[in-house]
């Protein structure tokens, strides 16, 4: 758990961030959002202290994080950012190692983690690990990036618009990558980006900052219903609210009795997937299959525009 | 590693080197139409080898030298506590450069008296210049990401420095050195003025005994060893510089 009470930051005469205060709960993952300039990356650096908070406290685990000198605090908690940053002196092999050096790990221990991250990154450990940053693709180094950041198991993983330099195929596999990762060591993840798409994608809930203050700090659901205030509005786009709203539900949810005729789409796709497919193939209803591939019922058209309208407050 | 012209050029050379500073007296035909007189040669008042060997020592120390203060100077003023010593360690080092060597040698003999000292400490003044800046700008243009995932692993300042600062600024600080190298080369050959063994001397008694064929021999060696050495440094920055993906593999 990450508690932020009362965080400010201010160089000079300016605040950059200005008395925010949430709650992080354990194995989730948090967005923070905001246009350039909000104070979200400064907000994040400050839980692993690389920017000194003028006054407030942040606790890991109940814990205040300037118990420990920076660097060891850092060494237990992930960080990947923008542009990979990797090491172009070291191999892959070497940079995902780092940390674990860092702590005194093992040689063999070192070896058996860096194999393991490389191959759960889709990345043969025998080709890639001797190669260099500047050997592989965007996507590639970006994933190094990843996995350097989870090299000593951190319990907590903090991103700066890691997938900021990504295109979007790449992006949203990467995206994809992360949630199985995240769903798989139960890593708590922070997560900066200027992308309100990829920040109701990937949290459990969502940070809204402009200005240096914390506008909303709220699930996807409750953003999208009922925004703070204007400027978490436009952020969310008006006019993509309702996809976006059902974006976040499987279309399993919106599962009716009955039978459809055509192609068959799985539970597990969004209901904004579904509602695409049905208008695109000028078809009223959908059959839906479990994982199985066995018939669980139908989507309709009227069914998921129903469930596209704003919830009630 | 194919042997292509330039390589062969370069080991010709070498070896043509060597042989000259061995057995002199087989060039003996070259060079006579340079003497009057019937004047000797080949130099004679010493051997050439000796005094290529004492010249290259002289060059080395003063660089070595030069290289450690100045790179210790760019360490310290690029640390958060050295930041405001920065403009006065910049006009010092400057000093050094704009004041001539041969002044350096008259102020320094009645201090340390004639010999190497002089010598050295001119040479030490003189390199310090282009090290010093070449290693300040690898120090303050490294990629910003990449000094942040230093600190962001969780790096302590020392670490930062060892294993990923100096190292990437590393081809950018052989370029200094390279630089001073040569410039001392050439500039170490005043030394003999104050009687510092180098190949100043075999100048010097040419141009005391107007024998052309001295200068020349001392000008070339000179002129070939500062080639060499700036060929076989240059070639380590690029070797290191494409280690690091600085340069793109051709």
């Amino acid at each position: 758990m990450i508690e932020i009470e009362n965080i400010t930051k201010r160089y000079g005469a300016v605040t950059v961030v200005n008395d925010v205060s949430l709650v992080v709960q354990p194995r989730t993952i948090t967005v923070i959002v905001g246009t350039s300039g909000s104070g979200k990356t400064t907000l994040m650096r400050m839980i692993n202290r690389l920017v000194e908070p003028t006054a407030g406290v942040i606790k890991l685990d109940g814990e205040d994080n300037r118990t420990l000198p920076g660097y060891e605090l850092r060494r237990r908690i992930g960080y990947a950012i923008q542009g990979h940053g990797l090491f172009p002196h070291r191999t892959v092999a070497q940079n995902i190692a780092v940390v674990p050096e860092l702590l005194g790990w093992d040689k063999a221990k070192i070896d058996a983690r860096v194999r393991e991250l490389l191959a759960l990154f889709q990345l043969d450990p025998e080709t890639f690990g001797p190669r260099y940053p500047h050997e592989l693709s965007g996507g590639q180094q970006q994933r190094i990036g990843v996995a350097r950041a989870l090299a000593a198991e951190p319990n907590v993983l903090l991103m700066d618009e890691p997938f900021g330099a990504l295109d979007p195929v790449i992006r949203s596999k990467a995206q994809e990558d992360l949630l199985a990762i995240q769903k798989r060591f139960g890593t708590t993840i922070i997560l900066v980006t200027h992308d309100m798409e990829e920040a109701i994608h990937l949290g459990h809930k969502i940070a809204v900052m402009d200005g240096g203050n914390l506008l909303q700090y709220a699930t996807p659901a409750e953003i999208l219903a009922n925004p703070a205030t204007d400027f978490v509005a436009t952020l969310v786009g008006t006019g993509d609210r309702p996809f976006r709203f059902l974006s976040l539900s499987p279309a399993g949810d919106a599962v009716e009795p009955g039978t459809a005729e055509g192609e068959a789409i799985p539970a597990s796709a969004t209901q904004r997937d579904a509602l695409a497919e049905l208008l695109w193939s000028g078809r009223p209803a959908l059959p839906v299959v479990n994982e199985a591939g066995k018939a669980i019922g139908r989507v309709t058209v009227d069914g998921l525009v129903k469930r596209a309208s704003r919830p009630a407050a | 590693m194919k042997l292509r012209l330039p390589t062969i050029l370069r080991i010709g050379i070498l070896a043509l080197l060597i042989v000259f500073l061995l057995r002199p007296d087989w060039f003996e035909p070259i060079f006579r139409p340079l003497t009057q007189n019937n004047a000797p040669v080949i130099y004679n008042q010493g051997s050439l080898l000796t005094l290529t060997l004492l010249h290259l020592r002289t060059v080395a120390i003063a660089t070595a030298g030069a290289t450690i203060v100045a790179v210790a100077l760019a360490i310290l003023v690029t640390r958060p506590f050295g930041a405001e010593f920065l403009p006065l360690s910049r006009s010092l080092v400057n000093i050094g450069q704009t004041f001539p060597p041969v002044a350096v040698l008259a102020l320094a003999v009645p201090a340390v008296g004639f010999g190497e000292k002089p010598t050295l400490i001119a040479l030490f003044l003189y390199g310090l210049l282009p090290i010093f800046e070449n290693s300040l700008t690898g120090l303050t243009t490294l990629p910003p990401t990449v000094t942040d995932a230093a600190r962001g692993v969780g790096m302590t300042g020392w670490q930062r420095l060892v294993k990923v600062e100096l190292p990437l600024a590393m081809p950018i600080i052989l370029a200094g050195i390279r630089l001073s190298v040569t410039i001392n080369l050439a500039t170490a050959t005043i030394g003999s003025t104050v009687a510092a063994k180098t190949l100043g001397e075999v100048i010097i008694a040419g141009l005391q005994s107007n024998n052309l064929s001295f200068v020349l021999q001392g000008g070339l060696i000179v002129g070939v060893l500062a080639v060499m050495i700036y060929d076989g440094l240059s070639a380590m920055e690029r070797f290191i510089s494409r280690r690091m993906g600085l340069l793109q593999q051709s």
